[in-house]
């Protein structure tokens, strides 16, 4: 019986690192590790079907995901990796 | 851009073989994760990769050898720890793991491992323990809790498994930890701690084999065996590995030995500079 | 940074194994990893003794499976490395066998055979594992193997094993028995200069260019060795050129598994090494190996005395067999005796190549040596026939 976190709300907590989350859609295998571990329910099932007809994740918004980088290694496809974002010093 | 493209760009890309992923692991497999957190730890340490190498044996945690960036020996069944005693004795620079199953490590190999962490042969051993022979379609294995079913098994398992954290312990081994793949962020800072230290180390990984195992014994989908992880695992450090058996209630995990004894390679080298010496004199 | 000699250059009463030993240790071989198993035990011994002295390395493993994986570890760490064993270890370790072989790894084995099957006869010398030596491991391959017949070939052939084990990276076997691993007898090693020693083909490209498993013309590949940056995977699986696994292609499983085989047999003329006695004119020819062939020697000349044209060739190689020149010699000789410690393994490969000429067979097991006589007594008959 899985307690499915796609529809929880997403928990408001203090950003531990500024990243751009990013999916490699095609390699996702569907088994929901992140959506289910992400410790501020920031993720959720996409509507679209990836070439292996799973539903990848994807941010509920922009501003959910807290840089935790538990979904980077929890996915066993490597599908998910947090990108660090540029400061405004960079830009 | 194309799944490959964008796969290029991820951080880790560059300790792994990427032309050949996707890789082979079913759905929910941890071996995914395992593979994940063994080349985060690289990663967090700056391993030199050239001087790295992977030995790994028969079984679909074995893969993972062909699938990291680095000197890799993909074995016969149950020999990794054997083979990987001649590497590193040879070339004592070389930081030598060995990533297996619980059938490859401690039915076939069973030997091999007992006399590696007697030795005290400095290498870190990671097991994959998955309660079955998954490649070969789900057998029973020596880690197979009582009473489950495998083809091999289709009435019920009468053996009682082994406690591996136990037997490590016991054999020698100089660090002993149990983690599940649910645990990724502590699994990852104890094979840093393993890579780190000298002399036989071991991490057992308790890991969901879905499509086998899970499916035969009516575990549900991976996601509800990692739940179950999260209900039923404690975090005890320094716990007695002898008292750590895995049941359906309980699972402890944690670091159960942290000790230090000189390795099989400071033992010979003191002994060749005291036959040197003696030579020398004589 | 070692003191102790490496060679032990001068005149020695020693033992068969013991010879053995120091012809691995001539040989650059800095690696052994071995398991006590009478008649072989000696050449562990001596090199928990002597490789300390020379900055190598010794361990005793658990079992000769454990071994064999060692000393294929340690080769692809770059050492030379040798295990020694008898029958019962030699069938342990026909798995990791295959393995050597289908990974190309350079390594000796040493099997001072004894009377089989099983336990059998451990203080007797046989030459009972000749075959298994050539089909032990499952699968289509090819192997070198070669006889000693003196503690003196003890030392040398030793060393060709360690050479050509590493121009052609495969297991190379040498076939001692139990009689010349035990026997003492007189050796001369020569000086360090004077010993030719082999080394393998190294990659000649930089880690990107390089292919592990692409062979060269002489259908060996170039060996890049753990730690030299050039990140090699090594599989027992069916691999590509890569080395990667790709085992439900069937040209891959072809064209690699033809290649080991092709490996020894189109380099056959430059394996080989038999020494010839008398054969010029001979009409009755003696082929044998390891120690049998010292009887023959004996009894070729008695039967010269009494004026029979025998002759001797006497297979230094056992595998690959020399099989143009028993041809070429059936084709000329009357009849071929072959002498064998065992109930008939190399007399087979002469019946086959030399077809329709008679071949006489007299087998000796239970740990006697065949005597000078009785092989003359068949030389006689073949002879008279």
């Amino acid at each position: 019986m899985s307690i499915s976190r796609s529809a929880a709300q997403v928990v408001k907590r203090k950003k531990l690192a500024e990243v751009e989350w990013k999916v490699i859609e095609d390699f996702c295998k569907g088994c929901n590790f992140c959506i289910e571990f992400c410790p501020v329910n920031a993720l959720e099932e996409s509507e679209k079907l990836n070439a292996k007809g799973v539903h990848p994740p994807k941010l509920k918004s922009e501003d959910a995901c807290i840089g935790c980088g538990l979904c980077e290694t929890i996915c066993p496809d490597f599908a998910i990796h947090l990108d660090k974002k540029e400061s405004e010093e960079e830009q | 851009m194309t799944a490959m493209q964008e796969f290029k760009r991820h951080p880790l890309a560059k300790y792994l073989r990427v032309e050949r992923f996707p890789h082979i692991w079913c759905a929910g497999c941890g071996d995914g994760i395992i593979l994940n957190c063994f080349v985060k730890a690289l990663d967090d340490l700056g391993i030199d990769m050239n001087k790295f190498a992977v030995v790994s044996g028969i079984g679909c945690i074995g893969r993972a050898a062909g699938y990291i960036a680095c000197d890799s020996f993909h074995t016969t069944h149950g020999r990794p720890i054997a083979l990987a005693t001649g590497v590193k004795l040879a070339n004592p620079k070389l930081t030598v793991a060995v990533i297996s199953g619980d059938g490859d490590l401690f039915a076939i190999g069973g030997n091999h491992f007992i006399h590696a962490a007697r030795r005290n042969v400095d290498m870190t051993v990671i097991c994959s323990n998955n309660f079955n022979y998954g490649m070969t379609g789900g057998q029973s294995g020596p880690t197979t809790p009582l009473g489950s079913y495998t083809t091999t098994t289709p009435y019920g398992d009468i053996e009682h498994p082994f406690n591996l954290v136990h037997l490590a312990a016991a054999a020698g081994a100089v660090y002993v930890a149990r983690w599940t793949v649910l645990h990724v962020k502590r699994l990852t800072e104890s094979i840093k701690k393993a890579l780190q230290k000298k002399g036989f180390k071991f991490i057992e990984v308790i890991s969901p084999c879905p499509e086998v195992y899970g499916r035969r014994n009516k575990l549900g989908k991976a996601v509800d065996t990692m739940m179950k992880y999260k209900q039923i695992s404690e975090i005890r450090h320094g716990y007695d590995p002898a008292k750590a058996e895995i049941t359906v209630e309980k699972i402890v995990v944690g670091e159960f030995v942290d000790i230090e004894k000189p390795t099989y390679g400071e033992l010979l080298k003191k002994q060749f500079m005291a036959v040197q010496q003696k030579l020398k004199g004589g | 940074m070692s003191m102790q000699r490496e060679v032990l250059t001068g005149k020695h009463l020693m033992q068969g194994d013991v010879a053995c030993a120091e012809g691995a240790i001539a040989a650059g071989c800095r690696f052994f990893a071995g398991y006590p198993i009478t008649p072989a035990t000696e050449i562990a011994e001596r090199m928990a003794r002597r490789m300390i002295e020379v900055g190598g390395m010794f361990v005793q493993m658990e079992d000769e499976l454990a071994s064999m994986a060692a000393i294929i570890g340690a080769s692809w760490a770059g050492a030379k490395a040798m295990t020694a064993t008898s029958g019962p270890g030699f069938s342990l370790m026909q798995e990791n066998i295959g393995l050597a072989v289908m990974t190309e790894t350079p390594c000796v084995v040493v099997n001072v055979m004894r009377g089989a099957p099983s336990t059998g006869q451990p203080t007797e010398g046989a030459q009972q594992d000749v075959m298994q030596s050539r089909w032990g491991s499952h699968g289509d391959y090819g192997v070198i193997a070669l006889a000693p017949a003196s503690v003196q070939e003890m030392f040398d052939l030793t060393i060709r094993c360690f050479n050509l084990a590493e121009v052609y990276r495969v297991p190379t076997f040498l076939l001692a028995d139990g009689f010349t691993g035990h026997l003492w007898e007189r050796v001369v090693i020569p000086s360090p200069e004077e010993i030719e020693t082999v080394q393998r083909k190294k990659p000649t490209v930089p880690p990107d260019r390089y292919i592990p498993f692409k062979p060269d013309d002489d259908l060996v590949p170039p060996m890049a060795c753990f730690g030299e940056g050039y990140r090699v995977h090594v599989t027992g699986l069916t691999h590509d050129e890569y080395g990667y696994p790709k085992t439900t292609d069937p040209q891959i499983q072809h064209k690699l598994v033809n290649r080991l085989c092709n490996k020894i047999n189109e380099n056959a003329d430059k394996i080989i090494m038999t020494h010839e006695f008398m054969l010029e004119d001979a009409e009755v020819v003696v082929i044998a190996y390891g120690i049998p062939s010292r009887s023959s020697l004996n009894a070729v000349r008695k039967a010269r005395k009494t004026g029979i044209k025998a002759g001797l060739l006497r297979l230094v190689t056992v595998w690959p067999f020399p099989e143009k020149q028993v041809e070429e010699l059936s084709n000329r000789v009357k009849a071929i005796v072959v002498p064998e410690m065992n109930c008939g393994q190399v007399v087979r490969e002469v019946e086959r190549v030399a077809k329709e000429t008679p071949v006489h067979f007299l087998s000796k097991i239970g740990g006697e040596l065949h005597s000078p006589s009785e092989i003359f007594r068949v030389i006689r008959r073949a002879a008279k026939a």
